[in-house]
């Protein structure tokens, strides 16, 4: 066994390293720049059931340490999905996570339904937490009894493991961690991004098209690591844990916090390279820590 | 092929007003063409998070040297224009797709068309159309004479025209004001500037062939992060395009303008 590989249901990762949804598209990109059979495993971004285009631009913006975006989904469709973007990703020997995302509860199901059937697809994000969508999304994110209803209703036609994305966004996030596992669930990712604003010196008014974006990268790891510290005190099920890694040194500090894997967002934009180059910083790190296993890590802060 | 370099500073200065001319050195030259550009992280820290993109104003494959002309005018770039000579900068390059220099006929004449800081990829192309024995009819528009550029090393190249708002330099009033007066004739035109001047010259000449390069505000520089999508009209068969990796050079009559 390699020391780096974990093993989460459905996912067998060679490494606890994984670009997140929306950050990596459909691989092609990156798939030009490194060989993508070195991640642990592939987040592909959002798919709905119809094609969309998204939000009008400016969609993205700078903030100190971070930045917003407000993409709105765009992504071509579960079909194109299907035909074109996954057959791609075959060539990788990587498990891919299909995010799935919708407008009202049969969506969810419909592109459940279909993607977990892929070959690749080894597991399933329930997208309930995107923050720049005006319906759908975080709507079942933020309320437990939704939530959980939303992730009986993809259990029941899901061929693979189905993990769910939760919104930081709420109150209390551990009340919506224990409703999503108690529909069922079979692990959580966390967190997507934080609602947030930035004006425009000179007119006042947004910088983003859509008003608010969510707030990602750096600046929202300390809150990132407090939920995930929290939701993993209240779960049995697995954490994949995220918000601005951008180093091994953060990929530790998630995992203490009780994370068993962690994605990698932003920092995808300021280096393309990075989730290569944290895999091969994270055994030296781990030495330095006299650790052996990287899963031995895994929730240490609680011991 | 996309790489990242840490490339060094071996020339920077101010050209004209908050104007900055950067040269800079690495093994990313070698894959350089005329109209791509560089995503630059101008911090090794946080702070400013993301990428830079510049435009590649003058490439040198022989030294190794890529100059690379930007205003600093935020955070980024005004940290950018205190690189001194030696430092190094991380350079993610070259990216996007520049202009087609081959639709150039041979022996022929095209319309260079510049505003502002969309001016300097226009050098590059100038440069090798040049060498291919194009004429160059090279028209540039800047908001006054204080902020315009590269008079003297265009004009070494062919006709030079400058216009200004303001009038200090050249003809006062937009490019297009002295395209009217100057009725050049040409087969073909290259265009890099501000959108209301894009919007313009595809209205100006509608039978003429034309290539325009966009800016748009940017994420990864790279197609993933869907930041800088456009809608396309209807005489292409895509919805949208992304200016990073699509473009930025676009024929005209593709991007909604």
């Amino acid at each position: 066994m390699s020391h780096l590989s974990i093993q989460l249901p459905g996912l067998e990762l060679k490494n606890p390293i994984m670009p997140a949804s929306g950050c990596f598209g459909f691989g092609k990109e990156y798939g030009k720049l490194y060989d993508l059979s070195k991640l642990g495993a592939i987040m592909i971004k959002a798919t709905t059931v119809e094609t969309r285009f998204g939000n009008p631009t400016p969609r993205v913006a700078e903030t100190p340490a971070g930045m917003l975006n407000a993409i709105g989904l765009q992504n071509p469709g579960l079909e194109k999905v299907m035909k074109n973007e996954l057959p791609y990703l075959e060539q990788f020997d990587v498990p891919i996570i299909a995010n799935v995302a919708g407008t009202i509860t049969e969506d969810y199901v419909e592109v459940a339904d279909k993607i977990s059937a892929a070959p690749n697809v080894k597991a399933l994000e329930l997208n309930i937490s995107c923050p720049n969508v005006k319906h759908g999304g975080i709507t079942f994110g933020t309320d437990p009894v939704i939530a959980r209803e939303l992730v009986e209703a993809v259990k029941k036609v899901s061929k693979v493991p189905v993990y769910v994305k939760l919104s930081p966004n709420v109150t209390d996030i551990v009340e919506i961690a224990k409703a999503v596992e108690a529909g069922g669930a079979d692990g959580i990712t966390m967190i997507n991004t934080l609602i947030g604003m930035r004006l425009d010196e000179r007119t006042g008014k947004p910088v983003i098209a859509n008003g608010t974006g969510g707030l990602s990268g750096p600046a929202v790891k300390p809150v990132a690591i407090r939920m995930v510290y929290e939701v993993y005190k209240a779960v049995k099920i697995p954490i994949i844990g995220m918000g601005g890694v951008s180093n091994a040194q953060d990929v530790i500090e998630f995992m203490s916090a009780g994370a068993s894997a962690v994605a990698v967002g932003t920092a995808n934009f300021v280096d393309p390279f990075v989730c290569p180059k944290i895999i091969e910083e994270l055994p030296e790190k781990l030495d330095r820590l006299g650790v052996k296993y990287v899963k031995e890590i895994i929730g240490r802060s609680h011991r | 092929m996309i790489q990242q370099e840490r490339m060094i500073v071996v020339r920077q200065s101010e050209i004209a007003q908050h104007i900055f001319e950067l040269t800079l050195q690495g093994q990313i030259v070698q894959d350089m063409a005329p109209g791509q550009f560089v995503h630059i992280r101008v911090s090794d820290s946080f702070e400013p998070l993301l990428r830079r993109p510049l435009s590649i104003a003058n490439i040198d494959k022989e030294a190794g040297e890529a100059t690379i002309i930007y205003r600093a005018e935020g955070r980024g770039t005004e940290i950018l224009s205190t690189k001194q000579i030696g430092d190094e900068v991380d350079v993610l390059g070259p990216l996007g797709n520049g202009f087609p220099v081959d639709a150039a006929p041979e022996g022929g004449t095209v319309l260079l068309v510049g505003g502002g800081i969309g001016v300097p990829p226009l050098y590059e192309l100038s440069k090798v159309l040049n060498a291919r024995g194009i004429r160059t009819i090279q028209v540039f528009g800047f908001a006054t004479e204080d902020v315009a550029f590269y008079e003297e090393q265009f004009s070494t190249l062919g006709d030079t025209h400058f216009v200004t708002v303001d009038g200090t330099n050249g003809t006062k009033g937009f490019v297009t004001d002295l395209l009217e007066e100057l009725k050049p004739e040409f087969d073909l035109f290259y265009a890099c500037g501000p959108l209301p001047m894009l919007r313009a010259l595809e209205r100006f000449y509608p039978e003429k062939p034309g290539y325009l390069s966009f800016e748009e505000r940017m994420g990864c520089g790279i197609g993933a992060c869907f930041a800088c999508v456009c809608k396309t009209t209807e005489a292409t068969d895509q919805d949208y395009v992304k200016v990073c990796s699509d473009g930025p050079v676009f024929p005209k009559g593709v991007i909604q303008l």
